[in-house]
């Protein structure tokens, strides 16, 4: 399945409200290192290009740096990494991102029903707790916000260890955008925000992979 | 199709001036026999026709051997009971005499394999040519209690009711209509879908919502071709009326290969289930938890918020009950001071004071008739689930079945007993009654021992005597989540 790079996945997301971070896409080591001093350190520096749907598991993803130098010694590396069957590259400078609690949203073409936004706990962790929650496109605000009243686990959407409860009005926001999404976009066949991290009690999606037809 | 040709068929279907049994049989073990004894035994008010290549007479109902003999413009449903291959040239015949719609309970079709799936498609195609309604093939029959019409192969005929149902199999249709007869609290339509091959479920659910006679649609549903038509149907409904539904198949194991973890993710079931919340439908665990939160829907007003006060005679059951309300969307009332002073005047001080209201047997002769209303009436109080009723006359049975009665003042002390219950019954349909308020009886009296002057009284007042407090809470549940469904949406649509 063709899918449009982290960069173009989050521009195309952010044009229909859903929030994402503030970000950089980068050419080479000097621009990158540039970007992240606008943005502000730590930052994380991820390889981006329409291929790259899979950047953890080729290890194009390098997490918390502090300072230019750091920032354009991974640059170099990761786009040292890049074959020629991942086409245009660039990099993706973005703030490092960090909470307790993460969650994963998305948008799913289903047979029998159509668009579908979802929502579920945990991250990588999904699959195992099973916590998911559907609802059809279109998703009015009360849709959104009984999916999230409908998670089983309730006591992680609260105050937890220092980090305020989530801020549901803003989660509301990023699975209204994922429909307003499905509804101008009739191309894309599929969405994940995975993980949305849970900073300072804004859902944040830090990944995002738009798949189209 | 226009508007009044689908209103006419509904017609035909659920209320027909005349039904035609078509292959009815003298052999009462048939569908074809078993058909018209129960359309002849239930008190249906149409004239009955009967058709089978034979000829004579079938309880009492002269059988003609050919469709064309039969009288014009007298029959619109005809109930087919004749072998696949016979039925299209039924339908037609049958048009020509005005009938408008067909239950037919033949198999042979899809569900046969081969060839049974294009003679099916050909069924449905003619049925829709001539104007003709289609419930089945392959189904077990239909219900309809305001025409006192009992057309179909299965038992039992439910008393009548303001209850629904449209089934994708036909022994969930009896199942549900078995607790008809159990509660008391009955049936308007039914119908056995069968193979649904032109009437299907949604379609069944979405005339519930537009007939006046029915207050809540019950269904049964497996496999489901448009899953966005029958969200729309469901959705057409919900605003006016609930829909109460139980899916089979719903387990994880149809899950869908796809690339993105979203759609990996995305089980029938798990989309199913947010389809129907977000429709405001409520999706029952099994054939009798639907069927209590039908009955609740029925018989019950609808909370106005989450608020619930447990009144109870004995202590631990209001315990387990607070424990249930807790764990589901409901809220356990912290007892408003003003109340707590009005019951304080009526109990001596060893009662709870605290919600559950524990009356720890200070009742006299009207301390719960009394407490019931002042829980009810208050302002801050949305529902009531009341325990502990049948206890006198339980003690009253074993004294009646005793050796001694009805001497030594038994016959006395057992009929005091059996008044007070049938009290408190009637005081609990009555005060939800004034306060327009959910009023909630639970008892296990009501299947270990029905015929106990309590829950025999609920029973006679029309509602549903809980066989548990859990499940009176489960069945509060549900109505509090359609309420919440609307107030979250009021000013969004009609």
């Amino acid at each position: 399945m063709p899918t449009l790079s982290e960069a173009d996945s989050k521009a195309l997301l952010a044009r229909h409200g859903v929030p994402v971070p503030a970000e950089a896409l980068a050419a080479s080591p000097a621009e990158s290192a540039v970007a992240a001093a606008r943005i502000g350190f730590p930052v994380v520096a991820k390889l981006c290009g329409a291929g790259l749907a899979h950047k953890t598991e080729r290890g194009l993803v390098r997490l918390n740096l502090r300072d230019e130098a750091a920032v354009a010694d991974a640059a170099a590396a990761l786009l040292a990494a890049a074959t020629p069957d991942d086409g245009d590259v660039g990099v993706l400078v973005g703030p490092m991102v960090s909470g307790l609690r993460e969650l994963i949203a998305g948008l799913v073409r289903d047979p029998q029903f159509g668009p579908c936004v979802m929502l579920g706990v945990g991250g990588v962790l999904t699959e195992a707790l099973g916590d998911v929650v559907f609802r059809l496109v279109p998703l009015t605000r009360a849709d959104a916000a009984e999916m999230i009243d409908d998670l089983g686990t309730q006591g992680l959407l609260g105050p937890l260890r220092g980090e305020p409860a989530v801020d549901r009005e803003r989660l509301v926001d990023v699975l209204v955008g994922l429909a307003a999404v499905a509804a101008a976009e009739p191309g894309i066949r599929s969405i994940d925000l995975n993980p949305l991290i849970v900073s300072a009690g804004t859902p944040v999606a830090v990944d995002a992979l738009v798949e189209t037809a | 199709m226009t508007d009044t040709l689908r209103a006419e068929q509904f017609r035909a279907l659920f209320e027909p001036r005349g039904v035609i049994v078509a292959g009815a049989s003298t052999h009462p073990a048939k569908f074809g026999f078993t058909a018209l004894h129960n359309i002849r035994a239930n008190g249906y008010r149409g004239r009955v026709f009967a058709t089978n290549l034979e000829g004579g007479e079938i309880l009492g109902v002269p059988v003609a051997t050919d469709i064309a003999d039969l009288p014009d413009g007298q029959a619109d449903l005809v109930f087919v009971c004749t072998p696949a291959g016979a039925n299209e040239s039924l339908l037609r015949a049958c048009a020509a005499k005005g009938v408008r719609a067909a239950f037919v309970t033949s198999a042979g079709y899809r569900e046969a394999g081969g060839d049974g799936l294009a003679a099916e498609r050909r069924l449905v195609g003619l049925a829709d040519e001539l104007g003709i309604l289609m419930a089945g093939p392959n189904g077990q029959g239909l219900v309809s209690t305001p025409a006192s019409l009992c057309a179909q192969i299965v038992a039992p005929y439910p008393p009548p009711g303001r209850i629904s149902i449209a089934s994708q199999s036909g022994n969930f249709v009896s199942s549900f209509m078995n607790y008809g007869v159990q509660t008391g609290i009955g049936v308007c339509r039914a119908v056995s879908a069968g193979n649904a091959a032109a009437l299907g479920i949604g379609d069944l659910i979405a005339w519930y919502g537009e007939d006046p006679v029915t207050g809540v649609a019950l269904a049964y549903v497996e496999g489901i071709e448009d899953g966005r038509a029958f969200y729309d149907q469901v959705r057409s409904v919900t605003p006016h009326k609930p829909v109460v539904l139980v899916k089979g198949g719903a387990t994880p194991g149809g899950q869908r290969a796809a690339a993105s973890h979203t759609g990996s993710l995305a089980t029938e079931g798990r989309v199913f289930e947010g389809a129907m919340r977000q429709a405001g439908a409520t999706l029952a665990e099994g054939v009798e938890q639907a069927y209590e939160v039908a009955a609740t829907f029925a018989t019950q007003p609808l909370p106005k918020g989450p608020n619930t006060v447990v009144v109870t005679t004995a202590g631990g059951w209001g315990v387990v009950t607070a424990d249930a309300v807790w764990a589901s969307s409901l809220r356990l009332l912290p007892l408003p001071e003003d109340l707590r002073a009005e019951i304080d005047r009526r109990l001596p001080p060893r009662w709870s004071r605290n919600n559950p209201v524990d009356m720890a047997g200070g009742e006299t002769r009207d301390t719960i008739p009394e407490v019931l209303d002042l829980v009810a009436a208050h302002p801050e109080v949305d529902a009531v689930v009341y325990l502990g009723l049948g206890i006198q006359s339980n003690t009253a049975r074993s004294l009646r079945a005793g050796p001694f009665y009805p001497d030594h003042g038994l016959e006395r002390i057992v009929a005091f007993h059996e008044r007070q219950d049938r009290r408190f019954a009637e005081a609990a349909a009555a005060v939800s009654e004034s306060s327009g308020k959910p009023v909630l009886t639970a008892t296990e009296l009501a299947v270990c021992d029905p015929a106990n002057p309590g829950p025999a009284t609920v029973r006679d007042s029309g509602r549903l005597c809980y066989p548990s407090a859990n499940r009176a809470v489960a069945a509060l549940d549900a109505m509090w989540r359609y309420a919440r469904w609307h107030r979250a949406r009021a000013g969004e649509d009609a």
